[in-house]
């Protein structure tokens, strides 16, 4: 082993050599830099560019405004008010407990609001993303929470259009309501129309033409940083609002008959023969349609879920009754089609009547009968004995085809929305459901309307319709124009003809006795009325009376006392308005259904003189 | 007095007499540079930051601090270094067994020492001065080129902070202390024979590595880098974000302020170790090429300082150093850029952050001590 020297001289020329190389090393690699950011921003430039936009800029959906909804003389039933609502941005909120106390504080927040906030912000979302807290914040709140922003980071009050129906339950039924839309719901809808709407028609015309209603959705394109929040507007493609919905219904005439029922439970359908437009639509007692448009609360919910009075149910439209006696013209109809009477036949009336081979004995609602009855008085007086006699003779065979034509046992309304076929029995109905064959009494039971036979207040009343406008059809409908354009029906239905076209008439002038007569059934409604009615009333069992058993009202329940109905046109001779009233557990149609009935028709009388009068009035002057 | 100021003209060619520079032990051309580039970082910083001017002042402080760190080093002889380092080297070596032993840090990894709760500090950040100095001090006693047990001994003073560091575990740093150590082999004139031989066997080992010891996650990761489309939203957005900032800035860059990329917020890290990014988004290919430009400036001055270093020690330290620079700004910019994996090291004295800037100011002031103590 040599013993070595250390060199100076050659330390400092190998590390001279060695820097050269460390710098020709270093420019080589610094020249890969350069090469690389040179392919990256030059010959790439263009897909970063591609890149970097589609990061940056983004569509964002913006909601549709919401179709109005007008009544018939253009008064607003459902608009959208700007609502404003609290809303958190949890990403910005340090401590999240404290400023839910604070906003609490300010503004007020029921536990319900604050757990469903909770529950929401532990579900997937958008980050960013602002989560409501409170709807609909009053001038004061907005005001509390504006002046407290600086202590308030990630609190923001947002303005939207919100669904409102000025007139609270007077049409809660007919319009529906609208309320968020559900899991279902997005399924079924086309997701790029409803990308950015909050709420859709649950139920009623805001269901059944959500379609018009809701209008096509629009665009804007926005410049969003990586955290989705919008930074700048680029470009807009405004959303086409939905089409305007005017109806038929007439508010003020809807508003009487609402108010004539006074709570009681029941329903009212009021129909112009003229073109089938239903001029009012009433199921008592109804809610606030508004509860639903921000999610009711749960106490509210089950409030009226629970309620005996059922208001969340659409009588007018869903509710099935026994027509009873209203039938007596249709029916009595059916008898002149048959040709097994005619209008100068009389029958003797002991107040019972028995079938052959039958032990059974049909009362009367007379019990010592009316005596000598002919069509007409047997409609006046709504004698039953007449009934059981002439539907034995006419048969089920007959009668049911005939009253089919009137639209009973089948929907026929044109658009509103969830409305129930009800029943009209037939021997074949009969042998498929109850497994028996059709018995003699059951046409009996059916010639008053009652037994199988079941009626929507909304058949009553287009039945009405169609019999005061001598069979001629106009489907029901509520909505006249969508837009400008009128609602026309595309499958119109055929005129119904009768043997003798005179029997309408004849049971016309039956029918305004009911009213005018001193013995009719209705003549309570009489009074100072100064234009002609024709109606029937009609009583409909709510529990089955056995044999030989006393009816005695006191002893029942009130739910259980009969059902009142009365149907209705006038005027008798050009008849503009028919209605149809059923009173639950209302016992005597001519005290309870046939003055709310009367109400209707005077308010729909005056509005329309007022009307004609002020279009002769311009045209002549 | 006639030679001295022949060697001032030579060197600065400033007036007569030692000039305040020279008194302070300073190189005024270095310091230029290095200016310059603060002052780049800073007008970068304000647009990187979102124009956060709390942040950018905070980082003029650390500029500030790291350039009276920088004086302060640059007026110690450089016999102090040679005489101290084998005592900092061991300090630092303790520094790190006390790190495994009681350091706090965040991510399941260890690299922060608590001084009373006072301060902390990383001594893995003081080993990328504290090993060069040790390796030159360990090879300038020795006859070069270095002998082969010299070899295993510079081996041994690399490997062990650097298996240290692995285990905090900090693989990044771990590989640029243990390239510093090693670059001092490099200039101490290491035989060809043996670098040739050391490639060989690395080559050898890198299958071997791949199939047996490395995690699936540490494989994920390199295939990620290969491929960094294939988890868009994970470990590669970082990757794929950066490289659409640059670009999409294209030859003469989006303009100041104006960079989508990073104004909105879609560059991660984008005043840390991603500011390259923003830099190029904004000012573009030429930007880049003349802030690459400065950076080659910088270095060939600093191994031109080092060269003229009055001994072997002082050459040695200061070219390791000066080199480990380079590394720095070259595994960055690879980085960001894509064509290295993602490692966290910020770049020399333009990402935010207090630490990197002191470390890097004091290099740069052993640097000027061994050039100016002549």
């Amino acid at each position: 082993m040599s013993f070595e020297l250390k060199d100076a001289r050659l330390e400092k020329e190998i590390f001279a050599r060695r820097s050269w190389l460390a710098i020709a090393v270093i420019i080589c690699l610094l020249g890969v830099l350069a090469a690389r950011m040179f392919y990256l921003q030059v010959m790439q430039h263009d897909v970063f560019v591609t890149k970097s936009e589609n990061n940056r800029v983004q569509l964002k959906p913006i909601a549709p405004i919401r179709g109005l909804i007008f009544d018939r003389h253009g008064e607003l039933l459902a608009e959208n008010l700007p609502s404003h609502s609290l809303t958190i941005v949890p990403e910005r909120v340090t401590d999240m407990d404290h400023t839910l106390g604070l906003v609490d504080a300010l503004v007020d927040l029921s536990d319900e609001e604050i757990e469903e906030f909770r529950k929401r912000v532990k579900q997937w979302r958008r980050p960013y993303e602002a989560i409501p807290v409170k709807y609909r914040l009053s001038e004061e709140a907005i005001a509390k929470l504006m002046v407290n922003t600086y202590f308030l980071p990630g609190v923001q009050v947002e303005a939207e259009l919100v669904r409102h129906y000025p007139n609270g339950p007077y049409f809660a039924h007919v319009l529906g309501y609208v309320g968020q839309m559900n899991e279902r719901e997005k399924k079924r809808l086309d997701p790029v129309r409803y990308k950015a709407t909050r709420r859709v028609g649950k139920i009623g015309l805001e269901k059944r033409y959500e379609d018009l209603l809701h209008g096509e959705v629009g665009y804007q394109k926005v410049e969003t940083n990586a955290q989705g929040r919008i930074l700048k507007v680029l470009d807009k493609e405004p959303p086409k609002p939905g089409e305007n919905l005017h109806l038929h219904i007439d508010a003020k005439v809807q508003k009487v008959a609402a108010d004539a029922f006074n709570g009681r439970r029941g329903a009212l359908v009021a129909i112009d023969p003229t073109t089938g437009g239903v001029l009012a639509m009433v199921s008592s007692p109804a809610y606030d349609p508004n509860l639903f448009v921000n999610g009711i609360s749960h106490k509210d919910y089950s409030a009226l879920r629970d309620s005996l009075d059922i208001p969340l149910f659409d009588r007018a439209s869903r509710g099935q009754y026994p027509p009873g006696s209203t039938m007596k013209p249709f029916i009595g109809l059916s008898f002149l089609q048959a040709g097994v009477t005619d209008w100068s036949e009389t029958i003797e009336d002991r107040g019972w009547y028995m079938l052959e081979n039958d032990e059974r004995v049909y009362r009367d609602w007379k019990r010592e009968g009316h005596g000598k009855v002919n069509l007409s008085r047997a409609i006046i007086e709504s004698c039953d004995t007449y009934f059981y006699e002439m539907s034995f003779r006419t048969g089920i065979d007959q009668i049911s085809p005939f009253l089919a034509q009137f639209g009973f046992g089948e929907d026929l309304s044109l658009d509103v929305g969830n409305a129930l076929p009800a029943l009209l029995p037939t021997r074949e109905w009969k042998k498929i459901h109850r497994g028996r064959s059709w018995y003699a009494g059951d046409t009996l039971n059916l010639g008053l309307g009652q037994g199988y036979m079941l009626a929507t207040p909304l058949q009553l009343a287009t039945a009405t319709s169609v019999f005061a406008s001598k069979g001629v059809w106009n489907r029901a409908k509520l909505v006249e124009f969508i837009n400008q354009e009128a609602n026309v029906d595309d499958a119109p239905m055929a005129a119904i003809e009768i043997k003798n076209p005179a029997d309408w008439d004849r049971m016309t002038r039956a029918m305004e006795n009911v009213i005018s007569g001193t013995h009719g059934t209705a003549r309570g409604i009489n009074r100072n009325l100064n234009y002609r009615i024709a109606g029937k009333t009609g009583t409909a069992q709510v529990v089955g009376i056995k044999q030989n058993e006393e009816y005695d009202s006191e002893a029942l329940e009130e739910r259980q006392r009969d059902h009142a109905l009365f149907v209705a046109f006038a005027p008798a001779d050009a008849p503009k308005i028919a209605v149809a009233v059923i009173v639950e557990n209302g016992e005597s149609a001519g005290l309870t259904a046939a003055p709310i009935a009367r109400k209707v028709m005077d308010t729909y009388m005056a509005v329309e003189r007022q009307r004609t009068q002020a279009q002769g009035g311009s045209y002549g002057g | 007095m006639a030679g001295d100021f022949i060697r001032q003209l030579d060197d600065s060619g400033m007036g007569q007499g030692p000039s305040i520079a020279q008194r302070l032990h300073i190189d005024v051309t270095l310091l230029l540079l290095i200016l310059t580039l603060c002052a780049c970082s800073l007008f970068v910083l304000y647009s990187a930051s979102g124009q956060n001017s709390t942040m950018v002042t905070r980082q003029a402080t650390y500029f500030l601090i790291g350039l009276f760190v920088m004086l302060v080093v640059a007026q110690f002889h450089p016999r102090w270094f040679y005489m101290g380092a084998p005592w900092i080297y061991g300090a630092v070596v303790v520094a790190l067994l006390l790190v495994l032993a009681v350091g706090v840090g965040a991510k399941g990894a260890q690299r922060w020492l608590s001084i009373f709760g006072l301060f902390r500090f990383q001594p893995s950040e003081l080993m990328k001065i504290a090993m060069p100095m040790m390796m030159a001090w360990y090879l300038s006693s020795r006859v070069l080129p270095p002998r082969f047990k010299y070899i295993l001994g510079s081996l041994a003073i690399v490997g062990l902070p650097a298996v240290l560091i692995i285990r905090q575990p900090d693989l990044g740093t771990s590989l640029l202390v243990g390239a510093a150590g090693l670059l001092v082999l490099l200039f101490a004139g290491l035989r060809w024979r043996w670098i040739l031989g050391a490639a060989i066997v690395i080559m050898a080992a890198m299958p071997v590595m791949w199939y047996g010891v490395m995690h699936d996650y540490q494989k994920q990761r390199v295939l990620t880098f290969l491929d960094p489309e294939s988890d868009p939203l994970g470990s590669g957005w970082n990757i794929i974000q950066s490289k659409t900032a640059i670009g999409s800035g294209g030859m003469e860059g989006k303009g100041w302020l104006q960079g989508t990329q990073s104004q909105l917020e879609f560059l991660p890290e984008r005043h840390t170790d991603f500011i390259i990014a923003v830099y190029a988004e904004e000012l573009g290919l030429i930007g880049v090429l003349l802030l690459l430009g400065l950076y080659l400036l910088i270095i060939m001055r600093g191994i031109y300082m080092a060269s003229r270093a009055r001994d072997t020690f002082g050459r040695l330290f200061a070219g390791a150093l000066i080199v480990t620079f380079f590394i720095y700004v070259f595994v960055n910019i690879g980085m960001v850029s894509g064509i290295l994996p993602v490692v966290g090291v910020p770049l020399p004295l333009m990402s935010y952050g207090g630490t990197s800037i002191v470390t890097l100011m004091a290099a740069f002031g052993v640097i000027m001590s061994v050039y100016m103590h002549r």
